[in-house]
């Protein structure tokens, strides 16, 4: 046991400074492309860090969103760049360096290092054993409708938060949808293979969105993962130039963004009313209450990710429809 | 018991060669073509044989297929991507390394 | 056990690495990924010091990251078309005071 735990320790070591090492890359490197990539990378290496962390909710999270989603969008607002600005279109390294004083730069690094040393004094400082909340939603586990403690906390316990999440959802959308995008970046790619493996992954996609949504339940998953996946399908289907509904006009997709904020807020409402307490579901029901919670949240989080993508692409061109 | 650990302790060590030198090859290889051709082959074969030597010790049919629908998925998404690559390095006229 | 006070270290690191890139780097997508390395690296220490609970670790870290992180992305997502909306009026995608330090 004593040589697993030596390798693990290697492990660990060689992942936190590769962690550290590619953020040095990514922010101080004078290619915006590579930095794209760089930090896509450095999104799939946190995953793996959560898994150690034992914290596989986090991981699935942070692969398909911090890594996938995010990158997607990174991606696409650097084509977008492109077309506007000549320098980056050629290539070369485009960014001039840090185009503060040299006097400044300083200043701003020995204030860094004084504030990681500050932090670092103050983490190393804390007691190493620290029993934190996790007996009172282990003792409470029973009551929440749902075996895996995550869950319960996201959606029972501190189902609080998780409402005020998908308000700022709403809000991201619209505030994306209220500033004037810009039209269309550039020609869609199709070709028969990316046709041929959409048309495999799509289904496969939305499968496992709902068993991730389901297997929430009692395992590592739930409505943010199985929403994130469900996004990323329809990103995979706007980038191969599926013709996909109108995605700012159809009061379908509006529907569809409001109907987890809603559920919360409706639920919310409910309980308050009937148990006097905001989100306090009454024990026998809780189950339901989260499934349903849930599902409807899963398909706001994937719709507003997906308008998200979309957004800014192709406001402008239907702006100018809308006023003919 | 003691045949399935050495067996997966082959297949995963296996596994973990074919990605050294896939990734080997990702740095060394003089192109965009050359590079892909390197990762994509060796990456799929060595998730092939982690895949495998992880399935043996799967608690149920169900765990490993699972791990075999990952390794299917990966052969799928990683041949499609690859070939996008480099039909986009073509289409913007990456020129072919010559020696 | 001193594994997670390691990772605590790194996401100090991080937040930190993010904050001179955020301070000194010109170009406002350097900036926008500056911030979620600032994200990451408060997820990390959050995550970890969540773990010092054992035998059974904190579960309520990890759901406030998981929310984080999606916040993060529809953060990040408003933040690039507040970019590209800037870039359109004024080329470069930067402020105007990082701007003015050019001339």
């Amino acid at each position: 046991m004593e040589a697993v735990g030596l390798w693990q320790s290697a492990f660990d070591l060689m992942l936190g400074f590769s962690l550290f090492g590619l953020a040095w890359r990514m922010l101080f490197c004078a290619d915006l492309f590579k930095s794209i990539v760089l930090f896509i990378t450095f999104g799939l290496l946190m995953a793996i860090a959560w898994v150690r962390l034992e914290a596989p909710d986090v991981a699935l999270a942070e692969a398909t969103i911090g890594a996938g989603l995010t990158g997607a969008l990174l991606m696409s607002a650097f084509a977008k760049l492109r077309t506007l600005d000549n320098s980056l279109k050629s290539g070369q390294p485009l960014l001039p360096r840090p185009r503060l004083h040299v006097i400044n730069f300083w200043i701003a690094l020995l204030f860094t290092v004084l504030l990681t040393g500050g932090l670092a004094y103050a983490v190393l400082s804390l007691p190493s054993h620290s029993p934190g909340l996790s007996d009172a939603v282990m003792s409470q586990l029973d009551s929440s409708g749902v075996t895996h403690p995550v869950t319960a906390v996201l959606l029972n316990f501190r189902g609080y938060d998780t409402l005020l999440e998908m308000a700022v959802l709403l809000l991201s959308i619209q505030s994306v949808w209220s500033m004037a995008g810009m039209s269309d970046a550039g020609e869609v790619h199709t070709s028969p293979v990316l046709n041929v493996l959409i048309q495999l992954l799509s289904p496969v996609l939305i499968l496992v969105s709902a068993y991730l949504l389901w297997v929430g339940a009692h395992a590592p998953g739930g409505a943010f993962q199985a929403g994130s996946i469900l996004g990323a399908a329809g990103v995979l289907l706007v980038l191969s130039g599926r013709p996909l509904f109108n995605l700012k006009k159809s009061w379908l997709i509006r529907l569809m963004l409001v109907a987890g904020p809603a559920a919360f807020i409706a639920l919310a409402t409910l309980t308050l009313i009937n148990e006097g307490q905001l989100l306090k579901y009454p024990v026998a029901n809780a189950a339901n209450y989260i499934l349903l919670l849930e599902t409807l949240a899963t398909v706001s989080i994937g719709t507003t990710l997906l308008a998200l993508f979309v957004g800014s692409q192709t406001e402008a061109v239907q702006q100018d429809q809308s006023h003919q | 018991m003691m045949l399935a650990d050495i067996l997966t302790i082959i297949l995963l060590l296996g596994g973990a060669f074919f990605f050294l030198a896939g990734t080997i090859g990702l740095l060394r290889f003089p192109d965009v073509y050359t590079r892909l051709h390197a990762l994509t082959k060796a990456d799929n074969v060595g998730l092939g044989l982690i895949v495998t030597g992880l399935a043996i010790q799967a608690q149920s049919w169900a765990a490993a297929g699972k791990l075999i629908l990952i390794w299917l998925l990966v052969l799928l998404a990683g041949a499609g991507v690859s070939y996008l690559i480099a039909n986009g390095a073509l289409a913007r006229g990456v020129a072919f390394w010559k020696r | 056990m001193s594994m997670l006070f390691f990772y605590a270290l790194i996401g100090v690191g991080l937040f930190t690495l993010g904050l001179l890139a955020l301070v000194v780097q010109p170009h406002l997508l350097q900036k926008i990924l500056a911030l979620n390395v600032m994200g990451s690296g408060v997820f990390l220490l959050l995550v970890a010091l969540g773990g010092r609970s054992q035998p059974v670790v904190d579960v309520v870290p990890q759901a406030m990251v998981i929310t984080g992180i999606v916040v993060a992305v529809s953060a990040t997502a408003m933040a690039l078309t507040l970019m590209l909306n800037l870039s359109r009026s004024s080329p470069g995608a930067q402020l105007p005071e990082d701007q003015s330090a050019d001339s």
